[in-house]
């Protein structure tokens, strides 16, 4: 079990790398929101296996914190965008 | 070697990668997004390294809180000022890099060189001392009780900063009232942050939180709030002002208390001490918030010099 | 056996994650590229968190784990709207 996570851990380390890759090639602002998302999912999903991991709960709570953050994240991304479009 | 070193190389080149894009990019809104991801994934790196706390302060303030501050800045640039001086040339580049490279790296092995003979760890001595501290969390006891002064001083440099920025004028404008999406999104989360932050505030005592992070959440939760054109629901008048002095000042005031009892500046009792630091950890936290949506709203609120002129009329 | 249930959740976990990511390399529109991450976040978060949170000891945690789910959920959900709103004014601004 403790192999199987190490090697979930790093498919999310390199899908976490591959998604970064992604988000550098854009230059649309909205797929940049979107790449934040989804590197916030990741990490989420890569803080839940290291708590595992580790055997560490209060990793948990910092997925929550991430999870909390990137949704005020895309938030501030899309609202100041609103904001430029309605000046 | 174990495996899980791969998934650590392979984070600490991401990092690395982030961090010359962030810096050497030619427009400001990928170097903004970059550094937010440098954030999450430093905060993933703290994890590795077994600091729940700092990973929880990494992801609410080094990259949330940091990233919101910096797309308000930007904004405040004039539109089309994004792109900015083209970069350096990359033989200057590497020269600079390889510098720090040798540089970092010798100070490292001069520095594990060093700690190879010196006395007994830290961390044997803040586990012997736990039992005394009036929590259960080490971090907590080393920030609030054994370096209590330290954190003392950094409420009172984020009093300072905020005064700096208070001084720069007043505030940026605000948003206009959002559609119904970003409302009903803000009216949700919200009450999410401002729970999530009571929750950190409550188990820093015996687990990984505290009062920097909770202050930083319930700030996410006031910068939300503001975006989506509501500032109406923030605290009126002077008490914003008197939140923001309160970490400090209360702090100092039971830094002073203590010393009634014959006990040195900052010395609690040790059956008092759980209480005192939850005290000074409530107000740390409503002043972080508070200090940081100052900060945020990028100068003293207009409302405050209306009250002074309705003062002075 | 709840080992065996747990692999097989983080393994579809980790597939949505992947092709979430793929997603965003290959489609070639904004919204469609919203509608691959959004499967990220929802299916490949939800099967790991699953299949997490029957591994962890303490009930408790798990409930929080599947909290956290939700909550990205939600987020997802709204964000994935107002990028879309986004996207929409952009389109309707260039025209």
């Amino acid at each position: 079990m403790h192999d199987f996570l190490v090697i979930a851990s790093l498919i999310l380390g390199l899908n976490l790398l591959l998604s970064l890759v992604a988000m550098l090639r854009k230059t649309n602002t909205s797929d940049r929101v979107l790449g934040v998302q989804l590197l916030g999912t990741n990490g989420v999903g890569l803080l839940l296996l290291m708590s595992l991991l580790q055997d560490q709960s209060g990793l948990i709570d910092a997925a929550l914190v991430l999870a909390l953050l990137a949704a005020v994240v895309v938030i501030a991304f899309t609202r100041r965008e609103q904001e430029q479009v309605n000046d | 070697m174990t495996p899980i070193i791969l998934l650590d190389t392979l984070l600490a080149i991401i990092l690395l990668v982030l961090a010359v894009v962030a810096l050497h990019s030619e427009n400001l809104r990928q170097s903004i997004f970059v550094f937010i991801v440098f954030g999450l994934v430093t905060a993933l790196v703290w994890a590795r390294l077994g600091a729940p706390d700092v990973a929880l302060a990494e992801a609410a303030i080094g990259s949330g809180i940091a990233g919101a501050l910096l797309l308000a800045a930007l904004r405040d640039r004039q539109p089309g000022c994004e792109h900015i001086e083209p970069r350096p040339s990359w033989q200057v580049l590497t020269v600079t890099y390889l510098v720090i490279g040798v540089g970092l790296t010798a100070s490292w092995a001069f520095l594990d060189a060093q700690a190879s003979r010196s006395g007994p760890a830290i961390g044997e001595m803040v586990q012997a001392e736990l039992a005394h501290s009036g929590v259960s969390n080490p971090v907590t006891a080393v920030l609030l009780n054994f370096r209590a002064y330290d954190t003392l001083l950094e409420l009172a440099v984020l009093f300072a900063a905020l005064i700096g920025v208070m001084a720069l004028g007043p505030e940026r404008s605000a948003p206009q009232a959002a559609g119904p999406l970003v409302s009903h999104f803000v009216a949700w989360l919200t009450p999410l942050l401002i729970l999530a932050a009571g929750y950190l505030l409550w188990v820093g005592a015996h687990a990984p939180g505290g009062a920097f992070q909770a202050g930083a959440l319930l700030a996410a939760g006031g910068i939300i709030v503001r975006l989506s054109g509501k500032s109406g629901i923030f605290p009126k008048g002077a008490w914003l002002r008197v939140l923001a002095a309160s970490g400090y000042g209360v702090f100092l005031f039971v830094g002073l208390a203590v010393m009634a009892g014959d006990n040195a500046f900052l010395q609690y009792p040790s059956d008092w001490a759980g209480s005192l630091i939850l005290l000074i950890e409530i107000f740390a936290t409503l002043s972080i918030a508070a200090s940081l949506l100052l900060v945020y709203l990028g100068g003293y609120p207009n409302a405050w010099m209306e009250d002074k002129e309705s003062q002075h009329a | 056996m709840i080992d065996l249930l747990s692999i097989f959740l983080i393994a579809g976990g980790l597939f949505f994650y992947c092709a979430g990511t793929v997603g965003l390399l290959r489609l070639p529109d904004t919204l469609s590229r919203l509608h691959a991450v959004t499967k990220a976040d929802n299916l490949g978060l939800g099967l790991l968190a699953l299949g997490i949170a029957l591994q962890i000891g303490d009930p408790l945690s798990a409930v929080k784990v599947l909290l956290i789910w939700l909550l990205v959920l939600a987020a997802s959900a709204a964000g994935g709207q107002l990028i879309a709103q986004h996207v929409v004014e952009q389109k309707e601004e260039t025209k």
